[in-house]
């Protein structure tokens, strides 16, 4: 049980405060309700270039780094297609200094010409490192395009293509920061051993004077039901065959999610999973091979990727990987079954309640999705999902027409 | 409404003192002694068994390694599918980990789940029985993965550099070939286990909430003379043999990005020297606003990241500097890298770098002793070289009171570039 508490200060930003007096350190998270599924086609990999460039200096602070290293502090963010997250854990004495900061980077940044001409190349580089000089690293850069056409999940948060990050101009830097950086798109969380009415006032000196911004009205068009099989071969330099099966699945925020979730377990959580024990260790087809959902807020995907032995076709593990969906289709699973991966579920739950900064980006991304108090909520929804809806979600899932499958082959 | 001042920090404290739960120490009626960081909200524990039976102590490459996995592959009273179900039910995560000096097994578990999953680790640790079948498939999928690390160029700097480093036939330079794959039998295994996986050669690390049926629960599995060893065996440290050209490229004609590796040998926590120079690689690389990332990432945009640091061994030690770069930038990053060395040497460092480098060390020192499980891996830090927690007293002492002449003096000591062995994976 995570405890909180929750306001709104009049322009908008939502704040919760969790008090975990076991530890000296703070946290401040702040979520920005944008991702890459917010750019504009001609223009992917904004969201995540942004994001870079919210350390390059604001309004009134020249660095944002090295105020926070001074007091002690530490910080990173991340993006992904659906959220940019920002968050900072420094000694519970010198909390305020991390409002200073992160008020003054809501409130305006520097805009500097300097800071956006290094971020692209910085954010070249990591397109460079970890997609393109990595082996497997364009999957996702593949099988995006393939499983969407409508709807912007279709490209990655690294973008589309180099050339759309070395075209971002300051006028686009401007705009996105006017239209989504302002504090009623935004989700705040303080954890740490701080008191409500000091965290109340701190909210509102240094975030309560920053203007609300408008209304962040998102209009993505839903992507349509696929109706046919979608397949791709391509042939890397790599050393191993690979297959990737992209299936459309719901939303996380809907009802669904929970047994679609538990099915991945089944599959695929630690090595009693039935995609290890029997494609891994009896079959013998695969050296490597994973379920999982990929956790969107919007209709999302579920996927198995495997890397095959040597020898085996990609016919052969295609039919054997859909022997095993076929099975959560027909079958219910077994009591037994079930309760193990409710167990795992439990107690992985329990375990992300160690850390403070976990607890904090969790209980943002909770008020997000509806309500902080679903990060208490939650087991409860795993706990009560049973066999036949597991069943049920898995007939709807594992359809040919449903799902997209990428041949990643090795080049002989 | 009040006025507030945007442009300058808010007041702070600088941390004077910095209080951690330090591990008591128990002994099993066998004499392996118990550590225990009794803290934490949370009704969990975490159970580290440790073995002196790393890279170090083997004989031939994946030795260690495999005989670590190949403990939740079976015992004499179960299998490996019976195992994974056992630990999966009661939501409690087994973890076989290597290191060059050590081999861990680990459990996590819920504390009201420890005595139905402590008796599966009991069998894995003291009856594991290596069946023929499961070591050909964890080896086929083992090859499988070094195959594809081998395309990373990072990944084939980090190996090649500890060659350069140590020698081709060092323990810690030592690395894994194609053909160490047909090399593992189990006699192999059942050798290097049974002379590594005894109680006199088991040290057990708690965190989390410990209670009095923790101990004797571990007494009940683990306390008896059943698993004795031999006497400790005792390994001779090699001599390092640096025959190996200090430039070296290996070209990889398809690079987007070469992987860059440049440093030295250099020596283990127990050396006078080691924290000050902590101090100093913290400046030169060792965090986000670091020299190197100042100026080869955040001024000239050549790499995603760069960093350097200090390697502790239980035998030895050394210093890296680690990157990838646009390979078209590489030589340019290259020359940074060095003079950012020679700046350290020439240049003594502003009293506003480096009160904030303390600060933030401090900071950082801070939230690693934070939680049971931080604070455990931080005794294990210190224990595992038989020192002290004044080790940690000192260390804050240090960061408080190091000079920037110091400094000075330590990267003129230990930063001169002709010492340095540098590779690049990649183009040049």
């Amino acid at each position: 049980m995570i405890n909180f508490e929750k306001f709104q200060l009049s322009n908008g930003l939502r704040v919760i405060v969790h008090q975990d007096k076991s530890t000296p350190i703070a946290c401040l998270n702040i979520l920005y309700d944008v991702g890459a599924r917010d750019e504009n086609p001609e223009q992917t990999g904004f969201a995540h270039l942004f994001e870079h460039l919210m350390f390059g200096g604001s309004i009134n602070i020249d660095s944002y780094d090295e105020p926070l290293q001074m007091v002690g502090g530490e910080n990173n963010a991340f993006t992904t297609n659906d959220i940019t997250n920002y968050y900072l854990t420094l000694p519970v004495e010198n909390l305020e200094t991390g409002f200073w900061l992160e008020s003054d980077r809501m409130l305006s940044l520097a805009f500097s010409d300097k800071s956006l001409e290094v971020q692209r190349n910085v954010v070249i580089e990591e397109f460079k490192q970890r997609y393109l000089n990595q082996p497997y690293g364009d999957v996702w850069l593949l099988l995006r395009p393939m499983a969407y056409k409508v709807h912007s999940y279709r490209w990655d948060t690294i973008g589309k293509e180099i050339s759309h990050i070395e075209n971002a101009q300051m006028q686009d830097v401007k705009n996105f920061f006017k239209k989504y950086y302002c504090p009623n798109n935004a989700i705040m969380v303080v954890a740490g051993n701080v008191k409500v009415e000091d965290v109340k006032q701190l909210a509102e000196k240094w975030f309560g004077p920053i203007p609300q911004g408008p209304e962040n009205k998102r209009n993505i068009p839903k992507e349509p039901e696929q109706t046919e099989e979608r397949t791709l071969t391509v042939e890397r330099n790599v050393p191993v065959d690979a297959i990737y099966k992209a299936y459309h699945m719901c939303a996380r925020r809907d009802k669904a999610y929970y047994a679609i979730d538990l099915i991945s377990d089944v599959l695929s959580q630690g090595n009693s999973s039935r995609l290890h024990k029997s494609l891994i260790k009896e079959k013998k087809l695969f050296s490597d091979i994973h379920a999982y959902v990929m956790g969107e807020l919007d209709e999302g995907l579920f996927v198995v990727s495997g890397k095959l032995i040597d020898g085996v076709t990609m016919e052969q593990a295609d039919a054997a990987i859909n022997e095993e969906l076929e099975k959560m289709k027909t079958t219910l699973v077994a009591t037994e079954e079930l309760t193990k991966v409710k167990n795992k579920t439990e107690a992985t739950h329990i375990f992300g309640e160690v850390e403070v900064l976990n607890k904090a980006t969790n209980l943002a991304i909770s008020e997000l999705l509806g309500s902080a108090d679903l990060i208490n909520e939650e087991v409860d929804k795993y706990l009560k999902v049973t066999a036949e809806e597991m069943r049920q979600q898995a007939i709807k899932l594992f359809r040919k027409e449903n799902c997209s499958t990428l041949y990643y082959k090795a080049k002989k | 409404m009040e006025i507030i001042d945007r442009k300058s920090s808010p007041a702070f404290k600088t941390i004077d003192t910095i209080e951690m739960i330090q591990a008591s120490e128990k002994f099993l009626s066998n004499k392996i002694p118990v550590y225990a960081i009794n803290a934490g909200t949370q009704d969990l524990i975490k159970v580290e068994f440790l073995f002196s039976a790393g890279m170090f102590q083997q004989k031939q490459p994946l030795q260690a390694a495999t005989v670590n996995t190949m403990l939740e592959e079976g015992t004499s009273k179960m299998n490996a599918s019976q195992i994974a179900d056992a630990v999966d039910y009661y939501g409690a995560f087994l973890e076989t980990t290597i290191s060059q000096d050590h081999a861990s097994v680990v459990l996590y578990t819920l504390t009201k789940h420890l005595k139905t999953t402590l008796p599966i680790i009991e069998q894995v640790i003291k009856d594991a029985s290596f069946p023929q079948q499961e070591l050909e498939t964890h080896l086929t999928n083992k090859k499988q993965k070094f195959l594809v690390n081998k395309q990373k160029v990072a990944n084939v700097a980090r190996k090649r550099f500890t060659e350069l480093l140590f020698g081709e036939k060092h323990p810690y330079g030592i690395n894994v070939t194609e053909d160490d794959f047909s090399n593992i039998t189990i006699p192999i295994l059942k050798d290097f286990y049974q002379t590594f996986y005894t109680s006199n050669n088991c040290k057990i690390i708690l965190a989390g909430k410990v209670n009095e049926d923790v101990y004797s629960l571990l007494n009940n599995h683990f306390g008896g003379d059943d698993w004795k060893g031999a006497t400790n065996p005792t390994i001779m440290v090699p001599q390092t043999q640096t025959t190996l050209e200090k430039k070296q490229l290996i070209y990889k004609e398809d690079a987007l990005q070469s992987a860059i590796r440049i440093g030295k040998l250099m020596f283990n926590k127990t050396h006078a020297d080691y924290q000050p120079l902590q101090i100093l690689n913290t400046i030169y690389g060792g965090y986000f606003g670091s020299r190197l990332m100042s100026n080869i990432r955040e001024d000239k945009g050549y790499t995603y990241g760069i960093g350097s640091g200090l390697v502790s061994l239980n035998n030895a030690g050394y210093f890296f500097i680690s990157t990838e770069v646009g390979v078209d930038v590489c030589s340019n990053a290259i020359h940074e890298i060095y003079f950012e060395m020679d700046r350290l040497r020439e240049e003594l460092v502003t009293e506003e770098e480096l009160q904030l480098v303390k600060n933030y060390l401090l900071g950082t020192f801070l939230r690693s002793v934070d939680g049971p499980f931080a604070m455990a891996e931080r005794f294990k830090g210190i224990m595992t070289y038989n020192l002290g927690y004044d080790y940690f007293t000192r260390y804050i002492a240090t960061i408080k009171a190091v000079s920037a002449s110091e400094l000075r003096d330590l990267a003129n000591q230990y930063f001169d570039k002709n010492s340095m062995v540098e590779l690049v994976v990649g183009k040049k």
